[in-house]
């Protein structure tokens, strides 16, 4: 399963993603458009700021998932092929569980409603929203293996580049 | 994404452009996608240096800046900005044509005269000073002096508002938004947008509105005055257009830009005798001065001068590998030229002190010696005509001849001395009102399509359409500045253009000219004793990307005339200001903004703005 992958790094705070979440939960999927619709779009996604950086989280669709064990009438529900912890919001009844279990503080409900909203993964779409949306690439959409592959190569090459010639005798 | 253009030459040149593998402002604005959202929707603040701050359009984050500014609040000032900007650079452009005409006076202009006597005589009159037993020079001198004191005044309004008819001169008035110095509103937009100070959306939009009429009646107005003046009032001429007017074997010369004052010379300076022939000795057959955006409409209208092309294809006309120099002076000149040139043989030549592109050769340019610069230039331009890389060569045959040079004298010449025969035809239901079409080109939407498409319906409904700038351009591309177009045309406008032998859509000149448009808009509110607002008249920017642009629409709405927008501008963060735009102003400026990216709803917009307008003044509509 591709994951949404964050390069800390990257994040310059710009807060793009945030939109393009909300706007791809809109009734007109369109910025354009959901500015002026009655109920407005929720993101699933924040920017945090930590110091001077910026982070951006959202649902890690946990193997583990707290919200979906907690939750009393199965709204909450992990997919066993696809991996992704979906929402159902015909069997939610705003008990809250689900936001109260989850470590992230990335499952939220609408204000004034009792329906939480949270990272779908944009069925809809190939890559999120979120991903397509973030100008530096600090947003990713690869499986974790990739992420890990990546992260070595980087390992490799900083070993490379720092000491190549030290031998360990 | 759209389509990126309909024009069969710019089709052509992208094609070769992929081949050689040269990115243009398409390609840059696809790398872009998707744009900053906060951006799109004018919510983000750079004013001081507590933020950058953005509002949660949603309701889901920050409602206020650090300082507790709202959304309309910061719309509303980015807003303001936008039309300082743009009216600066419009008034600016109209002090160096005012400058030119006080150095030609003096004499210290070199290759400058003043061509239209009967203009400067109007003028001056319409500026109280004398000209019995005065020579033009004395004359000229005073009236640009007159003209650089409406720049920075302190006597109360400018000269031009009292073309205005009454009634609109008195709502300024009434609203304070009379301009009390060009300079002065440029300025004190920038000061009431800084951190702490106008925060009222409806009070900075007023001034904004204000800002933007020191624009149309008055810097924009000078450049229209003062270059007919110095260069001759445009009356009707026959152009051709598209990049086929590049010529494979001459040396072609661009310009490309806005102010006259540089390319006047330019053309004089092409038909030098010594130049001519040091071309032909280097081989070319001839000297080719073409021009690009408004600089061409200028040329056109006064010289019959080529224009190679709109907006988006200044990179394409340097794609075609025929072109020697592309000489620029301000706005509308794309950084992204210098690579492109880079490609090829062409030399980019910049030319104003104000306007340097890095990977240009700089010429400055100044009227005090305007002809030998001039000079200089072409001659670049013939020494590079051998570096010409013939593989790299392929003119489009696309070129299409078309009628411009419709000067507010120019019609009323065509209608036999007045406007009556217009107003008739007005009246009585043959033509159902004026529509003008003006703007830029933008890759967001398809190069030309929104200008072609809204003029086609327009005419095609018995609106005389009524253009400037890069959709004049457009439409003349697509063959409807051609008395021919008037097949086009619903029956009534169709008989009114055959027997005048006009087309239905008028070539009025480059941006700065909407000007003449507020001009006969004016003289048609008087003949019948009403507002501009009363009129069956319309404005349109299907394709805007300038500044200018919202400058332009802003003093259009602001002198009475129903404005529909084809490009969202970046303002609709800000909920109470959208609804001032597009609804409120109604009852106070008696026009309102309209944004509609589909032409064709655009078109069925303005028709029944039309239909309306004609009933309350008591036509069938």
């Amino acid at each position: 399963m591709r994951e949404v992958y964050v390069n800390v790094n990257r994040c310059l705070g710009c807060k793009s993603c945030e939109i393009a979440c909300a706007t791809a939960h809109s009734a007109s999927r369109s910025l354009l458009g959901a500015v002026f619709e009655p109920v407005p779009p929720r993101k699933r996604i924040y920017v945090q700021a930590v110091e001077q950086r910026s982070v951006p989280v959202s649902c890690r669709h946990c193997e583990e998932a707290g919200c979906v064990k907690v939750c009393p009438t199965g709204a909450m529900q992990k997919n066993a092929v696809t991996g992704l912890v979906s929402h159902d919001r015909g069997r939610c009844i705003g008990c809250g569980f689900c936001e109260m279990s989850c470590p992230f503080g990335v499952i939220n409900r609408y204000p004034g409603s009792k329906i939480v909203v949270k990272c779908d993964l944009c069925p809809d779409l190939s890559t999120p929203a979120c991903v397509m949306a973030c100008p530096t690439s600090a947003l990713l959409f690869i499986t974790a293996q990739e992420a890990q592959q990546k992260r070595r190569q980087l390992a490799a090459e900083q070993l490379v580049a720092g000491d190549a010639s030290t031998v360990i005798s | 994404m759209a389509e990126r253009t309909v024009d069969r030459a710019s089709l052509e040149m992208l094609k070769k452009a992929a081949r050689e593998n040269i990115g243009t402002v398409w390609d840059r604005f696809e790398s872009q996608q998707p744009q900053c959202g906060f951006g799109q929707l004018g919510v983000c603040c750079r004013n001081c240096n507590m933020g950058p701050c953005r509002i949660d359009p949603f309701g889901d984050g920050p409602e206020e800046g650090v300082c507790g500014a709202t959304a309309d609040t910061i719309a509303a000032r980015n807003l303001v900005r936008m039309i300082a900007a743009g009216a600066a650079a419009h008034s600016d452009h109209g002090r160096d044509v005012v400058t030119t005409l006080l150095a030609t006076a003096r004499g210290t202009a070199q290759g400058y005269q003043i061509k239209d006597e009967a203009k400067l005589q109007a003028l001056a009159e319409e500026f109280g000073i004398a000209t019995e037993g005065r020579s033009k020079e004395e004359v000229a001198a005073d009236l640009a002096r007159e003209a650089m004191e409406e720049f920075g005044m302190s006597k109360g309004a400018l000269q031009f508002l009292k073309r205005a008819p009454a009634k609109r001169q008195a709502l300024w008035e009434r609203l304070g938004i009379a301009p009390r110095g060009i300079d002065r509103e440029v300025v004190e937009a920038m000061h009431r947008t800084n951190m702490g100070v106008d925060n009222d959306y409806v009070n900075l939009v007023l001034h904004g509105v204000r800002t933007s009429l020191s624009d149309g009646w008055g810097g924009s107005m000078f450049a229209t005055e003062f270059s007919d003046v110095l260069f001759g009032t445009p009356m009707p001429v026959q152009g051709t257009c598209n990049l086929g007017v590049l010529k494979p074997d001459q040396v072609n010369v661009i310009v490309h830009g806005h102010e006259p004052t540089l390319s006047e010379m330019i053309v004089l300076a092409a038909r030098d005798e010594e130049l001519l022939k040091a071309a032909r000795d280097a081989g070319a057959g001839g000297i080719n001065v073409c021009g690009m955006c408004c600089t061409s409409n200028e040329l056109l209208m006064r010289h019959g001068v080529p224009i190679a092309g709109n907006f988006l294809q200044q990179e394409l006309a340097v794609i075609t590998g025929a072109v020697e120099a592309i000489v620029v002076d301000v706005q509308c000149i794309m950084p992204a030229l210098a690579n492109v040139a880079r490609c090829y043989h062409t030399r980019l030549i910049s030319t104003s002190p104000k306007a340097k592109f890095p990977g240009a050769e700089h010429v400055p340019f100044d009227e005090h010696a305007a002809l030998d610069t001039a000079k200089q230039i072409i001659r670049m331009a013939i020494e590079n005509y051998p570096r010409r890389k013939q593989e790299l060569v392929q003119i489009p045959d696309q070129q299409i001849s078309f009628i411009g040079g419709l000067s507010v004298e120019a019609i009323l010449q065509a209608l036999g001395g007045s406007l009556n025969p217009l107003l008739d035809a007005v009246k009585a239901g043959q033509i159902k009102g004026i529509a003008a079409i003006v703007g830029c080109n933008n890759p967001k939407t398809t190069q030309d399509q929104g200008h072609l498409t809204l003029a086609r319906e327009l005419i095609r409904n018995d609106v005389l359409v009524v253009e400037t700038g890069c959709a004049a351009i457009a439409c003349a591309k697509g063959g409807l500045l051609l008395p021919e177009a008037a097949a086009e045309a619903g029956q009534g406008l169709r008989a009114v253009c055959e027997l005048l032998k006009v087309p239905p859509v008028f070539h009025m000149g480059s941006c700065v000219d909407i000007s003449r448009i507020l001009v006969v808009a004016s003289a048609i509110a008087n003949a019948l004793g009403v507002d501009i607002s009363d009129l069956p008249v319309a404005g349109a920017a299907p394709e805007w990307m300038s500044e200018k642009a919202v400058a332009i629409g802003a003093y259009v709405v602001g002198s009475g005339i129903f404005t529909v927008l084809g490009t969202v501008p970046p303002i609709l963060g800000g909920k109470g200001l959208v609804d001032l735009l597009t609804n409120g102003a109604e009852g106070v400026l008696g026009a309102v903004f309209a944004v509609e990216p589909d032409p064709q709803k655009a078109a069925a917009l303005i028709l029944r703005h039309i239909a309306a307008k004609r009933l309350a003044l008591g036509l069938e509509a």
